[in-house]
């Protein structure tokens, strides 16, 4: 049963808070996800000015995250919220620190694209970090898309592929340190790559914990710090 | 400088408290006091309450809430035979109380009341002193020693946080005190005849918030040795004072269970609708 029914609210006032809230955390993530997809895209492509660009919008994000909290602020001050209104708000406060994080992790990235530009380019265009980029930016994506439809499916599918990343990850930390071996005179290249790297597994980190806030949202439960196979297991409970 | 001290001093810190187990008993860990079973009532042909179940525990604070004409009143009364003096009101089923059917035919019903005190919305202090207020259902048991009721007065009072308050006045009219007050007072003479049971029907309902405050710091204090059953429109007060909560609606009772899940994931969606405010 979803339980997160919006609508009919005796409050109008009220029902229009919570759907401001509501559309203004998928304002940040979508502004976010950008960012994602601007970063990994300036330091595949080299392109400094993008990289920079990433790095100066950095703080709307920020802005957005501090305005949303204000709001949720004011809504527990003015409505103490309960049940799924409640579980709204909370999983709202939540899911903006994350997506404040992502937005750190991007510029980081772009930071990272900005060194990189200076050095000479691999063969394969940074082919690992793409296709990294672009699947924890589609995690991102699909995270925000399971917040907006309460779709609790959705939140675990997207969970799941984190594994994937990591994956993609470890893989790509092999492939540096044997690069690092080979050839000394890489290693500050490739340092600049793996702390690439290292921001964009933890992009899907932290698109897993906003999937987590959506099941709470959904089911009011709480599944962080377990096991996939153990929250599909509580979820169908 | 000396909160350094501190902090250098002790480098362990204790976290036992943190991976503590949240809040872990449930309805139904605990000792039951007050069960209905399959309680029906008519007011004439009217049903007011439909096939209610419900086993209240002992010495906690359990809340009635829901909408006007839920039936959350008329099942309070239930639970002291309040009921009786309404006319043409008829019930079926039974009201248990540590095991004893209170609607049996041999039940004493003034000794019931006695046992299962009820505190109305409006304060309702009888026209004399704070004192024989409070010293009026000893003296109805026929006590008269005057310092066996000096220290019940005193204790009751001190019990319903109002001893500090009027203990230099206590031969003035109760009718003299704020309206909190005369609620402490009206709460004071209903715990003298250590009753087991409290029925407290929407006690803050005419009082300002620093006076609501005060009854509920109250209620806390009082459920350690009383069982507490309250009614409330007020629904975060049910939420700050309970620790189950039941929802009724249209003479049913429609949810009944730990006031922390009621008010974060209630399991009916007519709960949810009303605890939210959807409904209408």
């Amino acid at each position: 049963m979803d339980k997160t029914n919006s609508g009919h609210h005796i409050s109008q006032q009220f029902n229009s808070e919570l759907e401001e809230i509501r559309s203004h955390v998928l304002a940040m993530g979508g502004l976010v996800e950008q960012q994602i997809r601007n970063a990994v895209q300036s330091l595949v492509e080299g392109d400094v000015p993008l990289a920079e660009s990433v790095v100066s919008r950095d703080v709307e994000v920020n802005k957005a995250e501090v305005n949303i909290d204000e709001e949720c602020t004011h809504i527990i001050a003015r409505r103490q919220p309960a049940a799924t209104d409640l579980r709204l708000v909370i999983a709202v406060i939540k899911t903006i620190t994350d997506l404040e994080r992502i937005g750190d992790q991007a510029e980081r990235v772009a930071r990272m694209g900005t060194r990189l530009a200076e050095v000479e380019r691999p063969k394969n265009n940074y082919h690992e970090l793409q296709n990294m980029g672009e699947h924890v930016a589609r995690m991102v994506h699909g995270a925000l898309d399971a917040f907006a439809r309460s779709d609790v499916e959705m939140a675990i599918s997207v969970s799941k592929q984190d594994e994937e990343v990591d994956q993609e990850y470890d893989g790509l930390m092999r492939q540096c340190l044997t690069f690092m071996m080979e050839d000394p005179r890489k290693i500050t290249q490739m340092l600049d790559i793996m702390w690439a790297a290292r921001a964009i597994e933890r992009i899907g980190d932290h698109a897993k914990n906003i999937c987590e806030y959506v099941i709470y949202l959904v089911k009011g439960k709480d599944v962080r710090h377990i096991s996939i196979e153990q929250m599909e297991d509580e979820i169908n409970k | 400088m000396s909160m350094n001290n501190e902090t250098t001093k002790s480098h362990s810190i204790d976290i036992s408290a943190l991976g503590r187990e949240q809040r872990s008993n449930t309805l139904a860990d605990e000792t039951i006091c007050i069960t209905t079973g399959n309680l029906n009532l008519y007011y004439g042909e009217k049903r007011a309450l439909h096939d209610i179940n419900l086993t209240i525990p002992e010495k906690k604070v359990s809340a009635f809430i829901g909408p006007s004409g839920c039936g959350k009143s008329t099942l309070l009364r239930c639970l002291n035979r309040m009921n009786d003096l309404v006319d043409g009101c008829r019930i079926e089923g039974n009201v248990q109380i540590d095991g004893n059917n209170i609607y049996d035919k041999n039940v004493d019903v003034s000794e019931l009341r006695r046992r299962v005190g009820m505190v109305f919305q409006k304060p309702n202090p009888f026209p004399k002193t704070i004192y024989e207020n409070v010293a009026y259902g000893l003296r109805l048991q026929g006590i008269k020693s005057r310092r066996t009721i000096d220290e019940v007065v005193e204790k009751s009072l001190r019990g319903a946080a109002l001893w500090d308050e009027v203990k230099d006045r206590l031969h003035d009219s109760a009718l003299g005190l704020s309206g909190g007050q005369q609620q402490r007072v009206v709460i004071a003479r209903a715990i003298a005849i250590e009753p087991e049971v409290l029925l407290l029907d929407e006690p803050a309902s005419a009082l300002d918030p620093i006076s609501t405050l005060k009854i509920e710091e109250l209620i806390t204090d009082l459920k350690e040795r009383y069982t507490i059953v309250i009614v409330t429109h007020n629904m975060q007060q049910a939420a700050r004072v309970s620790d189950y909560t039941a929802f009724m609606y249209m003479g049913e009772m429609i949810e009944f269970g730990d006031t922390d899940k009621i008010f974060t994931n209630p399991g009916k969606k007519q709960t949810e609708d009303y605890i939210t405010g959807r409904y209408g």
